[in-house]
C-alpha cells in the first residue's frame, strides 16, 4: 500500500493554502497509520472546525467532522460505545485549546485511549488570522493589531497536568518524527497528546514577519532541540521536541469494564 | 398475575421506558429537576452491558450521543432548561448529520438559571427553534408516567424510523412526582431497531441517499463501510458541499421528512370532545388539572371537552382545527405566556374564540386557575 491509498481522492483538491503544514502532518499521519498496519475499518478520524479538521474528509477511514472545539467530546462517544476502534483526533490550536479547552482537560484527565494530535500553527487560519491562545505575547493577528498580550499555553505541561499518560511534540520539519510519534501515540493505551507545531505562512507568517514557508520551516529546525539535550540548558529559549511522558495508567474504557462486571455482578 | 408495577417518579419512568427501547449509551450532566435519570441510569446500565458516562459539560454529553449513536447504539442525554440552551448547537448538529438521538428536558423556569426546582412549560419554542438554521423537529411530551413511559418509548422509535433527534419535553412535576407505572411486557410496545445497510463490501454505499420510502439505512462507524459524516452540507456520500442546488434540496429533505409526516407523528388524547363546546387544549402536568376540571363540569352537564397533545412538534395543525371546528371557545392551558397558544391562534378558523389559562409563577397550574378564565370568558358563574 502506498499513502495514496489512503486518500479520498473524490476529495480533493484539498483547501490548505501553498506552503501550509497541514498537508505533512496527514502525510506523516497516513503513513504511521501505514507502518502500524491496522485496518482502515478500524480507525475514526474526529475533527472539529477549522483548517485542522479538513484532515478528517480527506483520509479514506471513518471520518467525523464534528462541531468547533468538541471533536474530543464526540470522539470519547465513539470510544466509549466501540473501544475496539482507534480514535485519532486532529485539532487546531484554537480548535483544542480554547473552545475546546474543557473537553481537552477533561478527556486528558479521564485517560480515554484516543490519540490527539494539536496542529498548532499559532492562529486562526480559517477564519483570516485572529489571534489564538497559542499565538504568545507580543506576536500580531488580526483582532491583535497592537500586538497580543494574551499568555500563550504549552500544551506539554497543560497536558501532562491534565493527566494524558503520553505527551509528545515535534514539528512539522521533523516529518520522519511526526509519523514515529503518531506511531508510538496510536500504540499507547491511554491519552495521548502529539503537538505538532505547522506553519501558517499566510496568515500567522505574513502577520509575523516570518517570511515564507520554507523560512518558517527553517525556524522550527532552528528553535527546537531533542528532550534534555544539552543545547537547552544553554539556550533555555529551545522548544524541546520527542516525548515528554509515556506511563501506563489504567485506561479509561478498561476501568469501565470492571464497572460492568461489578454491576452485573451486584445485580442479583 | 406477574405485573411488573411500580411506584415511582416521571424521571424513573423515562429510564424504564429508554431502556425498554434498548438504550445502551447515556451521556450527561448533573442538573435539576433531571438529575434522577442520571443517578438510576448510572446504576442500571451496567447491569445490561451499557454505557453510563457524566460528561465534563452538558454541550460534551449531548456530543458524546452523538458519537456513540453512530457506532450503532441507541443513545439519550437529559437535562433542563440551562442545559437545553447548551446543547442546540449539537442538537443541531445531529439534525443536519441524521444521527438518531433521544434528548429529555425536564423544563424548570426560565430564562437563565431561573426557578430550577420548580415546575414551567417555557422551553416549547426552544425545542421547536433552539437551534440555528431553518430545520423540523419532533417534540413528545406526556401528562403521567405511563405516558412518560410510552412517549419515551416513541421518541426511541421516531429517532431510528426518521434518523433525527427526538425531544422529550416534561417538566418538573411530572418529572418529580411520584405515582404508579405499570411496565409493559416485552412486545407489548413496539420497538424499532436501527435500519443497517444490507450492502455488501465493495458496493459503493450512500448514507445519505433516501430509500424509495424516504428512510436512510445506516452503516456502523467500524463497520465495512466508510464514510464523511459532517455538519457542513453535504452530498449522499457524507462530502461537504456548497452547490445551491444540493442545499435546497437537503434543507427541504430535513424539513420534509417531518412536516410531510405530521399526520403519522400526531399522539394525543382526547376526553368528553365528541359534544364538547368549550375545549381544552392542554399538555404535560397542565393537562392533569385540565381533566380534572373537565370531568368536574361534567357531572353538572357542562359540555366541556380536553384535547391533551402529546406531540408538540410538527405542531398538528389538522387535528387541531378539525377538533375545534364546532367549539364556541378553546381554552389553551399552559405554564408559560402562551407558547402553544399562538400554534392553536394559527391552526382555528376563528382565532378571536381562543384564550389563554396560563401559571407563570412557578406553580402547577390548579382547576381554580383555569375556573378563573372560564368564568371570564363565559361570561357568567362557574
Amino acid at each position: 500500500m502506498s499513502v495514496k491509498d489512503y486518500i479520498r481522492e473524490r476529495f480533493f483538491p484539498h483547501i490548505w493554502c501553498a506552503g501550509c503544514g497541514h498537508g505533512t502532518v496527514l502525510n506523516s499521519m497516513l503513513r504511521a497509520i501505514e507502518d502500524l498496519g491496522i485496518s482502515k475499518n478500524e480507525i475514526v478520524i474526529t475533527s472539529g472546525i477549522g483548517c485542522s479538521s479538513r484532515i478528517a474528509g480527506y483520509a479514506d477511514f471513518h471520518t467525523f467532522h464534528t462541531l468547533h472545539g468538541r471533536a474530543l467530546a464526540f470522539a470519547t462517544g465513539v470510544k466509549m460505545s466501540a473501544p475496539e476502534l482507534n480514535l485519532i483526533v486532529p485539532m487546531g490550536d484554537g480548535d483544542a485549546l480554547a473552545i475546546g479547552g474543557n473537553h481537552f482537560i477533561h478527556a486528558a484527565r479521564r485517560n480515554i485511549d484516543i490519540t490527539a494530535l494539536v496542529m498548532n500553527n499559532r492562529i486562526y487560519g480559517m477564519t483570516g488570522g485572529q489571534l489564538s491562545p497559542l499565538s504568545g505575547c507580543g506576536t500580531k493577528g488580526t483582532t491583535a493589531p497592537y500586538t497580543n498580550i494574551d499568555n500563550s499555553f504549552d500544551t506539554v505541561e497543560l497536558s501532562i497536568a491534565a493527566g494524558a499518560s503520553f505527551v509528545a511534540r515535534t514539528t512539522t520539519y521533523h516529518v520522519k518524527q511526526i509519523t514515529d510519534l503518531i506511531k508510538q501515540a496510536i500504540l499507547h493505551e491511554g491519552f495521548s497528546v502529539v503537538e505538532i507545531l505547522s506553519q501558517c505562512p499566510t496568515y500567522f507568517g505574513r502577520k509575523n514577519n516570518l517570511g515564507s514557508a520554507v523560512d518558517m520551516l527553517e525556524s522550527f529546525k532552528k528553535n527546537t532541540t531533542p528532550v534534555g539535550s544539552n543545547a537547552k540548558e544553554k539556550k533555555p529559549a529551545l522548544i524541546e521536541r520527542g516525548i515528554f511522558v509515556q506511563e501506563e495508567r489504567p485506561e479509561y474504557c478498561s476501568e469501565y469494564e470492571k464497572i460492568i462486571e461489578k454491576a452485573m455482578g451486584a445485580g442479583h | 398475575m406477574n405485573e411488573d408495577i411500580r411506584f415511582v417518579q416521571g424521571n424513573e419512568a423515562c429510564v424504564e421506558g429508554a431502556l425498554y427501547a434498548g438504550l445502551e449509551f447515556f451521556a450527561g450532566y448533573p442538573i435539576t429537576p433531571a438529575t434522577e435519570i442520571s443517578e438510576h441510569l448510572s446504576r442500571r446500565l451496567p447491569q445490561i452491558g451499557g454505557k453510563f458516562l457524566q460528561m465534563e459539560d452538558e454541550i460534551a454529553s449531548m456530543c458524546a450521543i452523538i458519537g456513540a449513536s453512530l457506532t450503532g447504539h441507541k443513545v439519550m442525554t437529559a437535562t433542563s432548561g440551562p442545559g437545553f440552551s447548551l446543547k442546540q448547537e449539537a442538537l443541531g448538529y445531529a439534525i443536519m448529520a441524521e444521527i438518531p438521538c433521544v434528548i429529555v428536558n425536564v423544563q424548570r423556569g426560565g430564562p437563565s438559571t431561573g426557578n430550577p426546582t420548580h415546575v414551567s412549560q417555557g422551553d416549547v419554542n426552544q425545542a421547536r427553534w433552539g437551534t440555528h438554521g431553518d430545520h423540523a423537529i419532533i417534540t413528545l411530551t406526556a401528562s403521567n408516567h405511563q405516558d412518560v413511559f410510552a412517549m419515551t418509548v416513541e421518541a426511541f422509535n421516531m429517532a431510528e424510523i426518521y434518523r433525527t433527534p427526538v425531544i422529550l419535553l416534561f417538566d418538573e412535576a411530572i418529572g418529580h412526582m411520584r405515582e404508579r407505572l405499570v411496565i409493559p411486557g416485552k412486545g407489548e410496545l413496539p420497538v424499532v431497531e436501527r435500519l443497517r445497510t444490507a450492502l455488501k463490501l465493495g458496493v459503493d454505499y450512500h448514507p445519505y441517499l433516501p430509500r424509495e420510502d424516504g428512510r436512510l439505512p445506516m452503516s456502523d462507524f467500524g463497520g465495512i463501510h466508510r464514510y464523511n459524516v459532517t455538519g457542513l452540507f453535504h452530498d449522499m456520500w457524507g462530502f461537504p458541499s456548497d452547490k445551491p442546488q444540493l442545499v435546497h434540496d437537503l434543507t427541504r429533505h430535513l424539513i420534509d421528512k417531518i412536516q410531510n409526516r405530521v399526520h403519522k407523528l400526531a399522539r394525543f388524547k382526547e376526553y368528553y370532545m365528541e359534544d364538547a363546546r368549550t375545549v381544552l387544549i392542554s399538555y404535560g402536568s397542565a393537562a392533569r388539572s385540565a381533566l380534572h376540571l373537565v370531568e368536574e363540569r361534567r357531572t353538572r352537564g357542562e359540555r366541556l371537552g380536553l384535547l391533551e397533545l402529546q406531540t408538540l412538534w410538527p405542531f398538528p395543525t389538522g387535528l387541531v382545527r378539525g377538533r375545534c371546528a364546532m367549539a364556541r371557545r378553546v381554552i389553551v392551558v399552559e405554564m408559560n405566556m402562551g407558547q402553544i397558544l399562538r400554534e392553536v391562534q394559527i391552526a382555528v378558523e376563528d382565532p378571536e374564540k381562543v384564550f389563554l389559562a396560563n401559571r407563570i409563577d412557578g406553580e402547577l397550574i390548579m382547576p381554580p386557575d383555569i375556573k378563573k378564565v372560564l368564568r371570564l370568558v363565559w361570561g357568567k358563574g362557574v
